[in-house]
C-alpha cells in the first residue's frame, strides 16, 4: 500500500531536513579549514541518504533503498579517503 | 493507520535531531566542538528517520535495518579519521578548552 | 586450527551480509551466496579477523543484542538530548578539552567496540587508541584526572561489556 501524502507532517519534515541542508551547506562555502568542510561533507552525505530512503517512501519506489545503501557506503569510503589524505598518508 | 502515526513520530524526532546537528555544526567554535555536536546527532537523527520508514512500510523494514547497523558502524569510524585528521594537520583547539593531553602526549613521543 | 577458525567466522559473518543484501532465502541464491562468502574467505579472513570463531558463541551475541545495545541506544538518547540543549542555549555552555583514559578491555575487538561507542555518545569522541590509552575529546570537561576520567566514560560501556567479553 504505497504511503499517502495528507496532512502537515511531510511539509514539517521536509523544512527541517532543508534547513539542515542549507546550514551544512553555508558551513561548507564558510569553513576556515578543510577538516571543518569534511565534516560537513560528512554531514551531507548521512543526510542524503535519508533522503532517499524518504524518497522511496514518498515515490514508493523499494528500489531506492538499495541506492541509498550503495551511497552510504561509497560515502563512507569517501570520507574516510578524503581524512586519510589530508593526513598524509593515503 | 497506528503503524503510520507512530512512523511519522520517529521521523519527526528524527528530522528535530539532524537540524540541531547542522545547527550545531553552524553554532560552535572549532571543528572538535563541531563534529561532536554534529557528526553523532546526526547519526541518531538517521536511524530514528529510516526506522520510521521501516514502521511505515513494515515489508521494508530489513533492509532498513540493515541500513540503519551500517550508518551505525560506520559513521563513528569517520568521526574518528576526521578527529585525528584535523589534529594531525594542526588545526588548533578552541582558546576556552581546559586540557589537551594528546598534545602532551605527541609532544613527548617527538622527544623519546 | 586457528586458521580454520578465523576462515569459518569470516565466511559466516560474510554468508550473513550476503542474505541480508538479497534479501531472499532460495536455494540458488544461497548456494552463490556460500560459493561467494568462502572465496573471499580465503582471501581475507587474515585481516578480517583476529578471534575467529569466539566472536559467534552464543553468549557473546544473546548477550551483545539484547544487552548491550538497548544500552548504547539509551546513552545514545541521554547524550543527545544533553547536546541538542547546550546547542540551543543562547550561550553556549561548552567547556571542551581532551582527556587521556585507560582502558580495562584487552582483546582489539572489545578495545574496538568501546571506542565506537564513546564516538557514539555525543559530547565524547576518540581522537585515538594507543595501547590501552585512549585520547578523547569531551564537551564538558569535569575532569582531567587519568583514573576518575577513566571511569566516567569507558567505565559505563565496559562496566557493561565485562560481563560477556573478557
Amino acid at each position: 500500500m504505497p504511503y499517502e501524502i495528507h496532512g502537515l507532517m511531510p511539509f514539517i519534515y521536509v523544512g527541517l531536513i532543508m534547513l539542515g541542508v542549507v546550514f551544512s551547506l553555508i558551513r561548507f562555502l564558510v569553513g576556515p579549514t578543510a577538516p571543518d568542510r569534511v565534516v560537513a561533507t560528512d554531514i551531507l552525505t548521512t543526510i542524503t541518504t535519508v533522503v532517499l530512503v524518504v524518497l522511496a517512501l514518498f515515490f514508493d519506489r523499494q528500489i531506492y533503498l538499495d541506492v541509498a545503501l550503495v551511497y552510504a557506503v561509497l560515502a563512507f569510503t569517501a570520507v574516510v579517503a578524503i581524512a586519510r589524505f589530508l593526513e598524509g598518508g593515503l | 493507520m497506528i503503524g503510520k502515526v507512530i512512523g511519522e513520530i520517529f521521523m519527526i524526532i528524527g528530522g528535530i535531531f539532524m537540524f540541531l546537528a547542522s545547527l550545531g555544526l553552524l553554532r560552535m567554535p572549532d571543528v572538535y566542538n563541531r563534529m561532536q555536536t554534529s557528526t553523532k546527532a546526526v547519526t541518531l537523527g538517521a536511524m530514528s528517520s529510516i526506522l520510521g520508514v521501516g514502521i511505515i512500510h513494515p515489508a521494508w523494514l530489513p533492509k532498513c535495518l540493515l541500513i540503519i547497523i551500517f550508518i551505525l558502524f560506520t559513521n563513528p569510524v569517520s568521526a574518528h579519521a576526521i578527529g585525528r585528521a584535523a589534529y594531525r594537520t594542526g588545526v588548533k583547539l578552541w582558546p576556552g578548552s581546559k586540557c589537551d593531553k594528546y598534545g602532551e602526549y605527541l609532544k613527548e613521543e617527538e622527544n623519546a | 586450527m586457528k586458521g580454520i577458525s578465523k576462515w569459518l567466522y569470516t565466511a559466516i559473518v560474510f554468508l550473513i551480509v550476503w542474505v541480508a543484501l538479497t534479501g531472499t532465502l532460495r536455494w540458488d541464491e544461497l548456494v552463490t551466496g556460500i560459493a561467494v562468502s568462502i572465496i573471499l574467505a580465503i582471501f581475507t579472513a587474515h585481516i578480517f579477523t583476529t578471534e575467529g570463531i569466539k566472536n559467534l558463541s552464543p553468549k557473546r551475541v544473546v548477550c551483545g543484542i539484547i544487552y548491550f545495545f538497548p544500552y548504547l541506544i539509551w546513552q545514545m538518547i541521554k547524550a543527545n538530548l544533553d547536546v541538542a540543549y547546550r546547542v540551543i542555549h543562547p550561550k553556549r555552555p561548552i567547556n571542551p578539552g581532551i582527556v587521556k583514559v585507560k582502558t580495562k578491555m584487552r582483546s582489539n575487538l572489545a578495545k574496538t567496540i568501546v571506542a565506537n561507542s564513546i564516538t557514539l555518545t555525543p559530547g565524547t569522541f576518540t581522537l585515538d587508541v594507543k595501547g590501552d590509552e585512549m585520547f578523547i575529546h569531551w564537551i564538558d570537561v569535569k575532569t582531567d584526572d587519568v583514573e576518575e576520567a577513566s571511569k566516567m566514560i569507558p567505565g559505563v560501556f565496559e562496566k557493561c561489556l565485562m560481563k560477556f567479553m573478557d
